[in-house]
């Protein structure tokens, strides 16, 4: 965190908890996507990006059902912080949560079960996903109510997002196809190890490396010729 | 100024042995492989290997300089690299996947760790595993050793377009009017129909089976050549080979029909290939010499029990990717004792 600390004072000198309540600004929404994405910078929530991201589809049902959940948990706990007493806190996030999980479980198979089977038991354990609790924990139960939402929108759009760019690579390596449409002749070799776990981990490193470097290059700007590597 | 003077600290006593004396040794002991392998499989062979070699050197100095080593290219670790890379994929793999698996090999199975001597494994087996879960089936389409025309014209799946699935080679195998072509290596062909090759063949080399892994004679020869040069640690070869053969001997004495005799498990698949020039790899194997045996040992036990137990034919290669990430261990519990110490 010594990124955010070097920015000095107020709101902003710690990441995750606020003393304070926040204004609403633009920063609470863009926050959660970038500079405290729950995928990219966070390494929260691995689980499902491992494991539903084979597919651009199942990444973006997995993302938008999270994002509900974030939202609507967030603002009810928001809405009932000064009533929840401190020692049960997390068991009431967790009955919250599972509430709006259980409504999303029920309305995805309303609406396609063929997602539904793909998903499969990722969707419950949306309930355990550490970055709903996370946000619960660090932002709502702290935070008024529209600032809340707002923030759960970022985080959850942010989370979308690091699926997403997940699925489109597997999605586009392991068959050729992005969103189910077909890019290359049938003759397409698919990287069968896209889609398989292995896959997931391996695109998940390459995206770190990748924004690892973007911020490192943004710190220290282009290291000036051949520095000679201690040997 | 006086450059004889060497101002830093000890050891001041050295060899000649350099890192890229060692290394440009290898690849004169891989020289004889290669050039069997283009032999016996003709242009393909010698496409493939070039392609692997090739993409290898160019990712090993773009990551060099990415990371400012500056140019590493002149220590000969890429050129082993892409060519041990080639000689374990099929004759007809297509180019475009080698190239893939050479990228695999230098940048995540090298460049990632910190270049050379910083590898956990095999570079090499690193790329081979990464194209075999990627591409299971063409890295498993074996053609016949010396097709007639090898020399003249390539084997179809070779120039395959990059993404497309490869050209079939069926039909154009089926065109050579070979005798007894059955489609599958002596090795698969033991474990799924129990048919042994002769033992001879296997041993020549005289047998298909990917680029450079067929001729277990001349490995034998190029990797004792090394080994009498001090180049690599006898030990770890002896004891892969052993291991592999000590496991495989009661499953023989037990079922002669069922199971592969030591000889043969000796001589067939990568075994010989992977013992002598991968096992042996100088960064990711075990240091101390009690250490190198263990290795070999495990490497050769686990080959065997993957070969027999396993869903695949051979599995050396995953028994020496273990190995290598075990070896570090194996070096920790086999440090020998200081003297004077209790």
């Amino acid at each position: 965190m010594a990124e955010t600390a070097n920015q000095g004072a107020g709101k902003e000198a710690s990441a995750f908890l606020f003393e304070r309540e926040e204004s609403l600004t633009a920063d609470t929404f863009i926050r959660g996507l970038w500079k405290e994405n729950p995928v990219f910078v966070m390494l929260l929530g691995m689980c499902p990006t491992l494991a539903v991201t084979n597919s651009t589809l199942n990444a973006l049902g997995m993302g938008l059902s999270t994002t509900f959940v974030l939202i609507f948990s967030g603002a009810l706990v928001s809405s009932l912080r000064n009533w929840i007493p401190k020692q049960v806190r997390i068991a009431s996030y967790i009955v919250i949560i599972a509430t709006f999980v259980t409504l999303v479980d029920y309305l995805i198979q309303a609406i396609s079960l063929e997602l539904y089977a793909a998903l499969g038991a990722f969707i419950q354990l949306i309930v355990v996903n550490c970055i709903i609790l996370g946000r619960a924990e660090a932002y709502a139960s702290k935070q008024r109510l529209l600032p809340t939402i707002v923030n759960s929108l970022g985080t959850g759009v942010g989370f979308t997002l690091a699926l997403l760019s997940l699925g489109t690579v597997r999605e586009l390596l392991g068959s050729g196809s992005i969103l189910g449409v077909q890019l290359f002749s049938d003759n397409f070799q698919g990287w069968v190890i896209m889609m398989l776990p292995p896959g997931g981990f391996f695109v998940l490193g390459t995206w770190l490396l990748f924004f690892n470097w973007l911020r490192l290059r943004k710190q220290h700007p282009a290291p000036s010729g051949a520095t000679v590597h201690a040997r | 100024m006086v450059k004889d003077i060497e101002i830093r600290s000890s050891p001041h006593l050295k060899r000649k042995m350099t890192v890229d004396r060692i290394m440009r040794s290898v690849v004169l002991a891989l020289m004889p492989i290669s050039a069997f392998a283009v032999w016996q499989f003709g242009l393909s062979a010698l496409l493939l290997l070039v392609t692997t070699t090739g993409v290898a050197v160019l990712t090993e100095w773009f990551f060099a300089r990415q990371s400012g080593q500056g140019n590493t290219i002149g220590d000969w670790s890429a050129v082993i690299t892409g060519l041990l890379l080639g000689l374990t994929l099929p004759p007809g793999f297509p180019l475009w996947m080698a190239a893939v698996a050479a990228f695999v090999a230098i940048a995540l199975g090298k460049a990632l760790f910190g270049g050379l001597g910083y590898n956990v494994m095999n570079p090499a087996l690193v790329g081979r595993a990464f194209v075999q879960a990627a591409f299971p089936v063409a890295i498993t389409t074996w053609t016949p050793a010396f097709a007639p025309g090898r020399f003249v014209e390539l084997i179809p799946s070779t120039l395959t377009l990059p993404f497309m699935q490869p050209v079939p080679v069926a039909d154009w195998v089926a065109g050579l009017n070979l005798d007894g072509w059955t489609g599958a290596t002596p090795l698969a062909m033991q474990k799924f129909q129990h048919l042994e090759a002769p033992l001879t063949d296997a041993f020549t080399g005289l047998i298909a089976g990917s680029a450079g892994e067929t001729s277990a004679l001349l490995i034998l020869l190029c990797g004792l050549w090394l080994a009498w040069r001090r180049m690599l640690d006898w030990r770890i070869p002896v004891s892969v080979l052993a291991g592999a053969a000590l496991t495989a001997l009661p499953f023989w004495l037990l079922d002669p029909h069922l199971y592969p005799s030591p000889g043969f498990v000796l001589c067939s698949g990568g075994l010989m290939l992977a013992a002598w020039f991968m096992a042996s790899d100088m960064v990711a194997s075990p240091v101390t010499a009690k250490g190198a045996i263990l290795y070999g040992l495990f490497i050769g036990v686990l080959t065997v029990v993957i070969r027999l137990f396993g869903g695949l034919p051979e599995g050396v290669m995953y028994a020496i990717l273990l190995g290598n990430a075990v070896g570090p261990l194996i070096s920790s519990w086999t440090q020998p004792r200081v003297y004077g110490s209790k």
